[in-house]
């Protein structure tokens, strides 16, 4: 979509006035930057010994790929747990059943409105009350994103159950299949390829939520950078460049994915 | 439940700093989102490039890593000092982390809700002799801020539960708050728990009831 009809096509004195804006907006841009720099060389961030660390294989192999295998590891066990847990709860908001639905639409908008900090922080430091052992860090991670995220994916997946077309759940009907038959190979399936774009949004929200872990001591990827790298070598502003452009890339690239899917599911 | 009555005052007092924190993080965000909107879609290259990045950067980057990024180096690096006393720098620095973040989210939010908008809508004003400044701000955006009130709704909610993350800048609020009850008061971790769970509630579920309401009152119907 562009935005074209938004404005006229410049005139030649228009063309010379944005050609005049986009010069300012270069000199305000390069003034912001500069400024920075300034400040930054200042305070030495900009000295070579500060950067070259992130070029060394071995800074690589102790800092940022475990780092990165953590917040991986999170993210996976807290993508396949929320999947499940958004599954099952979605489900039993569709429930006909009134002792099911209610409640389950109670912990589900319970999970979604406490902040996912809060939840990692009850299962990291009240584990020990509650079940008698310190569980560690991964776990209460994993614990909350599972909870939290688990509850925004049932509202999607509902959502895309009440989006189909009734006469999908009358055919099913029609054709002799039971209530949990049409729910699983009828309904669910229509539903989650219609809102796999959303779902992928919701994993690159979980994906960078991992990076909470680092309050309750986890080693994901900001933790290693921040805590390792910048720690090590005092370089906390190249760290956190680095770290950042490897969340950004990842987090396109699954933006891309989502793009694509939805661009295939709504050709089909 | 003990614990919770005894430490009331200091409860409420984090609180308020969360609500604090919402309300001017959500204020700085709408202003700035909204600038980043009409960027994206300016007659100039240059600014859409510009707010294209920012967009992509901020939405992309976890809130963690944008409030240690503020702390460390626009307060510690770029020593930006706004005010002597240290809380309150602490918390001027949190609300510039969260309004970046937020504010790519309402740009998001607010693009997709001028594209609700009929071409018509600005064919028309720019018939009438609207450039393109005001085609956008008296036609087109309010449009489509009418349009997004209910997404716009979530951010905001979702604004006020990232506040909790303004503790790795030192702000004292609900979490900091909830982490030092549960170390003293160990043995009574779930009503600890319950008890701040049920103060986000007690925040977050008016603001959806109302953002729903506000949806439909607002919706321009078509």
């Amino acid at each position: 979509m562009t935005y074209a009809n938004l404005y006229e096509r410049p005139g030649p004195r228009g063309v010379r006035r944005n050609r005049l804006l986009t010069a300012l907006v270069a000199a305000a841009l390069l003034a912001v930057a500069a400024f920075v720099y300034v400040r930054f060389d200042e305070k030495g961030q900009w000295a070579a010994e500060k950067w070259t660390p992130l070029l060394r294989a071995d800074v690589w192999a102790t800092f940022i790929l475990p780092g990165l295998a953590g917040t991986l590891a999170a993210a996976v066990a807290g993508v396949v747990l929320a999947a499940l847990f958004g599954l099952v709860f979605a489900v039993a908001r569709l429930s006909e059943h009134r002792w099911i639905r209610v409640p389950a639409a109670m912990v589900v908008e319970f999970f979604r409105s406490v902040p996912l900090l809060l939840l990692i922080f009850f299962a990291f430091f009240g584990s020990f009350v509650l079940i008698g052992v310190n569980i560690s860090a991964f776990a209460a991670v994993v614990f909350g994103l599972t909870l939290y995220n688990g509850s925004v994916i049932a509202e999607i997946v509902r959502a895309g159950v009440l989006s189909l077309p009734k006469g999908q759940r009358e055919a099913a009907y029609a054709v002799g299949m039971r209530k949990g038959q049409v729910m699983r190979l009828v309904l669910l399936p229509q539903a989650v390829k219609a809102m796999l774009p959303a779902l992928i949004s919701q994993f690159v929200v979980l994906l960078k939520d991992s990076a909470l872990g680092l309050i309750v001591g986890y080693d994901e990827l900001v933790d290693r950078g921040l805590n390792g790298i910048a720690a090590n070598f005092s370089n906390v502003i190249p760290a956190a460049v680095l770290i950042a452009a490897i969340f950004i890339l990842i987090n396109m690239g699954l933006d891309r994915l989502a793009h694509r899917l939805g661009a295939s599911s709504r050709r089909s | 439940m003990q614990a919770l009555l005894t430490e009331g005052g200091t409860i409420l007092a984090a609180f308020w700093m969360t609500v604090r924190l919402a309300a001017v993080s959500a204020l700085g965000s709408l202003v700035l989102g909204t600038l980043l909107t009409a960027m994206r879609v300016a007659p100039l290259a240059s600014l859409r490039a510009t707010a294209t990045v920012y967009v992509t950067v901020a939405r992309n980057t976890p809130l963690t890593l944008v409030l240690l990024f503020t702390g460390l180096g626009i307060g510690a690096n770029l020593g930006l000092e706004l005010s002597d006393d240290i809380a309150t720098n602490n918390f001027w620095l949190a609300v510039i982390g969260l309004t970046a973040y937020t504010s790519a989210f309402v740009c998001e939010a607010l693009r997709s809700g001028l594209n609700t908008v009929p071409v018509g809508q600005a064919e028309a004003a720019r018939s009438l002799g609207l450039g393109f400044v005001k085609t956008l701000a008296l036609i087109t955006l309010p449009q489509a801020f009418r349009a997004v009130v209910a997404p716009l709704g979530s951010i905001l909610i979702a604004l006020t539960k990232n506040t909790t993350i303004a503790l790795v800048v030192g702000v004292a609020e609900a979490s900091v708050r909830m982490r030092e009850l549960i170390e003293t008061y160990g043995d009574q971790v779930i009503e600890i728990f319950l008890g701040f769970a049920a103060g986000f509630v007690v925040l977050c579920l008016p603001m959806g009831l109302l953002f729903g309401w506000l949806s439909k009152r607002m919706a321009v119907a078509r």
